[in-house]
């Protein structure tokens, strides 16, 4: 169909476009490894594993983490219920205020971070409540609905309504048809959405600076340590880490959502 | 249906669900509006309804009665030359961007199929899903005075060029770390991606027919980008440049790390809740990027931009 080829300009271009996207993380790489741990000295003056076993032993490394996890699996349930539930409305009903329901989801990540997070610290301030795991959790859930919704939203249009009704005319009630066959339908769009929503709120710092007391999710111990720089050593393995444990669920998400043009009752 | 479906509470449910479908639309929404409404919605409006009352410059308490003057304190200089710095550097972030951005974009679009198709994909969802921070770290060590951008300038013989180009007096500076050229590369580094997928979506849409009709035509190749390519990518151009100009406009991160002393909207919303504890004039410095968004997307929605996202 297309027997043309790119011209030499375009693909050069598009070649160091891609090329610019990437080097730069690649190059987290390769410092984890560096002997230097006073300055970011460009060509490393030795390589050695040291830092990972001084990263290993950090227990403040370790908490942050740990807080990072659980907050990123807790607003990811959350956001699961929450962002199916409103495309399932949204997809095949039409009802009063749909367009408002759909806006109201995107707005969290469609306004700058800085304003949802200054919003809910006010707010937070407001009602006298102190800053705690559960403040750093009701931020996250709120901008991880819009990715769940996203992705569910997109799958429920291409279900079609038929399979549902011939559940119901096979005499399955409301709750079975959601268990056998709604739900074996969205399954992967919703496991994409969810990691994509796990992704972002691991990842998430800037509302999190607002929502957060004294504790320290991962991303927040990085901007510390961004901020003023005390172990770069620890902190480019951190940085190394933390690539690697991004790219399992975007691969994952990739792996799922391919080739689902294909769903069950579609097109008839 | 059976005879136990019928009674048991789940079938008399689902029953009454299917005979007032409004019901279960209403069962369905009520959950995510609720905790959307109450906690976002909700925060943003006390939010707003704070940037009109003000602080009291004797006591630094804020008085709570409507005025308009924490507004007026916008317009004084050292405030609206925030301002007018934040938008300009997101002008030119948008711009960036789309330039390196269209290439990519109509490589993947156009030409690349299977597997160079999978890989364009995944070349620009990792990057746009791989952590924040650590992207900006990563320009942290490349733009470093002893980091590997010094090093290839020294290495190639260029040094002088560099330093020319850092004693300019706005680009420039100490050296590309803490210069407004540095903040400008990470800033067009960290958005690129949301540039790119807007643009590939629009233009995965052109029928590669009509470019053909535009070179039979007689039209070179330039003047087909122009007036044939272009017009049908514009809607994802500004789809792109929606979200570029918007993260740019309220972003505090990365020109606290990588840049001057001189702030942008972000820092000043930031400095002004928490060590300042002017909650008012915070309130109102985050007002000017959602007025400005507004206007946007309402350029943006005449444009036809939302198909295109």
């Amino acid at each position: 169909m297309h027997s043309d080829r790119a011209s030499l300009g375009l693909r050069i271009a598009a070649a160091a476009g891609l090329l610019f996207m990437h080097l730069p993380i690649l190059l987290i790489f390769v410092y984890a490894f560096t002997t230097e741990d006073k300055s970011y000295q460009w060509p490393p003056p030795g390589l050695t594993l040291e830092w990972f076993a001084v990263t290993w032993n950090r227990p403040d490394v370790w908490e942050a983490l740990s807080l990072s996890l659980r907050v990123a699996a807790i607003s990811t349930a959350i956001a699961l219920v929450l962002g199916t539930l409103c495309a399932a409305a949204v997809a095949h009903t039409r009802f009063f205020g749909r367009e408002v329901i759909s806006l109201l989801v995107i707005l969290p990540i469609a306004l700058p971070g800085i304003i949802t997070g200054i919003s809910l610290r006010s707010a937070f301030n407001l009602a006298d409540i102190p800053f705690s795991f559960w403040t750093i959790l009701l931020g996250h859930a709120t901008f991880c609905v819009v990715v769940v919704y996203n992705n569910a939203v997109a799958r429920f249009r291409r279900m079609s309504g038929s399979l549902i009704e011939a559940s119901m005319d096979l005499g399955a009630n409301a709750f079975q048809t959601f268990r056998h066959v709604i739900l074996p339908n969205i399954a992967t769009a919703l496991l994409a959405g969810g990691m994509l929503a796990f992704a972002l709120s691991f990842d998430e710092v800037i509302v999190t600076t607002f929502t957060a007391g004294q504790q320290q999710t991962l991303p927040i111990w990085m901007l510390e340590e961004l901020v003023r720089p005390r172990q770069r050593p620890v902190t480019n393995v951190v940085a190394m880490v933390v690539v690697l444990v991004t790219f399992l669920p975007i691969l994952g998400a990739f792996y799922l959502t391919r080739g689902t043009d294909t769903v069950a009752g579609q097109g008839k | 249906m059976t005879e136990t479906d019928r009674v048991s509470l789940a079938g008399r449910l689902s029953d009454q669900l299917w005979r007032w479908p409004t019901l279960l639309v209403v069962l369905l929404i009520a959950p995510p509006a609720l905790w959307l409404g109450i906690i976002y919605l909700g925060s943003l409006f006390a939010l707003l309804a704070q940037s009109f009352f003000s602080i009291d410059e004797f006591s630094g308490l804020i008085r709570y009665e409507f005025t308009l003057s924490t507004y007026a304190e916008l317009f004084r200089p050292s405030n609206f030359d925030i301002i007018v710095r934040t938008v300009a550097m997101a002008a030119s972030v948008t711009l960036a961007s789309a330039i390196i951005a269209f290439p990519v974009a109509y490589y993947a679009a156009r030409y690349a199929r299977g597997r160079w198709k999978a890989l364009f994909y995944l070349g620009v969802m990792l990057p746009l899903w791989s952590s924040y921070l650590v992207k900006v770290y990563s320009w942290k060590l490349i733009l470093a005075k002893e980091g590997i951008l010094s090093w290839l300038f020294q290495t190639l013989h260029l040094t002088g060029l560099l330093e020319a180009y850092l004693s300019i007096p706005v680009l420039g500076g100490n050296s590309l770390s803490v210069s407004w050229t540095g903040t400008f590369l990470v800033f067009v580094y960290v958005w690129l991606p949301f540039m790119i997928l807007p643009i590939q979506a629009s233009l995965e849409r052109v029928p590669v027919s009509m470019l053909e009709a535009s070179g039979d035509l007689g039209a070179n190749p330039g003047q087909t980008f122009r007036h044939v390519l272009l017009p049908l990518a514009l809607p994802g151009l500004i789809a792109g440049s929606i979200f570029t100009f918007s993260l740019t406009l309220g972003d505090y991160i990365i020109p606290q790390i990588v840049g001057t002393s001189a702030r942008m909207i972000g820092q000043a919303v930031y400095q002004f809740q928490g060590t300042a504890g002017n909650i008012p004039l915070a309130a109102a410095f985050a007002v000017v990027p959602i007025l400005i968004m507004g206007v946007y997307l309402y350029i943006a929605k005449r444009q036809g931009a939302f198909d295109a996202l």
